[in-house]
């Protein structure tokens, strides 16, 4: 019995540990990133690998989803002689919920897990320690700037991916399903305030914040060897997914 | 001088240094040998802070470099120059930007004094012409030597090489030991390097060490060290497998 409790107590007090650990990294990453010298080459470039090379996937799939939302919100509206209103049910879709969360989960997968993997490598082959020898904060070279420019290129990836994403529904709602443009446009004119766009962008810089910072954390602790970088990716990708639901929920309560 | 003190550390419930005192001189190499996997890696990665002992000191110029805050650290850190096992060159960056990077990040220097610097270290490492190419399309060999001449560039005071030539052909390895022995008496700075390639290693050694069971067993200038009646010492140099050592 003593034996049981022990070790939920020293689980209880590893899992305490390591969330301690993480917060803490936020915080050195954050703090660091604002501190001179600035970093803007790497901030540059890591806006590329997180904003520009991820860009088509973003615009595939904002625009398939939007296709989906025309063909569904459709169907459902059209229960309640309410078609007209196709434009507004995907604006709104898009813009408070679908856009920055399917935004992020393309991110995770695109650019996150090559976060994880390559921070990970660079364990594993001593690149960081090599950083810290040569008196350089490995932090503030390798994570901090990518927790810049994923804040930078989140929210704009969102802007895309519901721009791209009520063109497609348009394009079901409009061309194919006999939905007048004027009322897709206006619906979505009358319905559409501020706080539907604020909300959105909240959450598309948090959840660019959750992504670079989970998966920079497992990458950065990743155990040095082949199977510890690929465990440290499948964490990171699953954690992020997780962690961006669970904090939607949270937003979406507060925000609604 | 460094010093370190009755150095003990554990991983989980492995205990890897039990005690550890050693001196190394100032300008001079010393050299630690031991067994694969007795812990030569760990005490190194101790002098420059990398790793942290559950106890014990590390005394640089008299000063505990375990106890120091982070920028103090950093700043002693700038006295050092480490070669790393696999080199640990950065794979995103050729040749050149691997060396240049300790200058740009840490010192004001200009591009045309940087890249003056630069191709002067890779000259003396036997890789002129060879800074555009990156880390992945250089031998092992090459690569050594590119981190060589990174470890060199900022004139440490401190170089550390942890198994400059492990996975390296006979040749090739005494050719990284003759680098080593050359540029030390070019610059002059204080060597410490972690190997178990005997005896080519005690050609460039002043002081060798050599580390068992957790603890400095013996350490002695070199021609002393190779003829030394220590039972561990002589196990070691004759590659015996019975003997004090506990190989399995």
């Amino acid at each position: 019995m003593l034996f049981f409790f022990g070790q939920i107590g020293s689980f209880t007090l590893r899992q305490l540990t390591e969330m301690g650990r993480i917060f803490l990294f936020l915080l050195s990453a954050f703090g660091l990133a604002f501190r001179p010298p600035a970093k803007l080459r790497l901030v540059v470039y890591h806006l590329k690998t997180i904003g520009v090379d991820s860009l088509s996937v973003v615009l595939l799939s904002g625009f398939f989803t939007g296709m989906v939302m025309g063909f569904q919100g459709y169907y459902s509206l059209r229960k309640f002689n309410a078609e007209s209103w196709l434009g507004s049910a995907a604006a709104l879709g898009l813009l408070r919920e679908l856009g920055p969360v399917l935004a992020a989960f393309m991110v995770t997968g695109r650019t996150g897990s090559a976060m994880a993997a390559e921070l990970g490598t660079m364990r594993a082959t001593e690149q960081i320690d090599a950083l810290y020898s040569m008196a350089i904060n490995p932090v503030k070279y390798l994570v901090s700037p990518r927790i810049i420019a994923s804040l930078i290129a989140m929210p704009l990836l969102t802007a895309i991916f519901d721009v791209v994403g009520i063109f497609g529904a348009y394009l079901i709602g409009v061309g194919l399903l006999g939905v007048s443009s004027g009322s897709y446009f206006a619906g979505m004119e009358n319905s559409v305030v501020f706080q539907d766009v604020y909300s959105g962008f909240v959450k598309s810089l948090s959840f660019g914040l959750i992504i670079t910072w989970v998966c920079c954390y497992k990458g950065f602790n990743a155990p040095p060897m082949a199977t510890g970088v690929s465990r440290a990716t499948t964490e990171s990708v699953v954690l992020s997914f997780v962690l961006v639901l669970v904090w939607d929920y949270f937003l979406t309560s507060i925000m609604l | 001088m460094i010093r370190v003190v009755d150095l003990h550390k554990s991983f989980g419930r492995q205990t890897v240094l039990r005690g550890v005192n050693l001196e190394f001189v100032t300008g001079k190499i010393t050299t630690i040998v031991g067994t694969s996997g007795c812990g030569k890696t760990v005490l190194l990665k101790h002098l420059n802070a990398l790793l942290l002992p559950d106890r014990g000191e590390v005394l640089i110029d008299g000063v505990d470099i375990t106890k120091l805050n982070q920028k103090d650290l950093y700043e002693m850190r700038g006295r050092f120059g480490v070669l790393f096992q696999g080199a640990a060159l950065l794979d995103s960056m050729t040749i050149f930007d691997n060396v240049a990077f300790p200058l740009r990040e840490k010192t004001d220097l200009n591009e045309t004094e940087i890249k003056k610097k630069v191709d002067e270290r890779l000259d003396q490492v036997g890789l002129e012409g060879m800074g555009y190419k990156f880390p992945a399309e250089l031998s092992g060999g090459m690569r050594k030597r590119a981190g060589l001449a990174r470890a060199l560039v900022t004139d440490p005071e401190i170089v550390l090489f942890d198994e400059p030539t492990t996975g390296l052909d006979p040749i090739l390895a005494a050719s990284i030991h003759q680098l080593i022995a050359r540029t030390q008496r070019a610059f002059g700075f204080t060597g410490v390097v972690v190997s178990h390639t005997i005896p080519q290693v005690f050609g460039i050694s002043d002081y060798v060490a050599i580390l068992a069971n957790g603890v400095i067993e013996e350490v002695k200038p070199s021609n002393e060290f190779q003829v030394s009646k220590n039972p561990i010492v002589q196990q070691f140099i004759r590659g015996e497998t019975e003997g004090p050592i506990q190989v399995l």
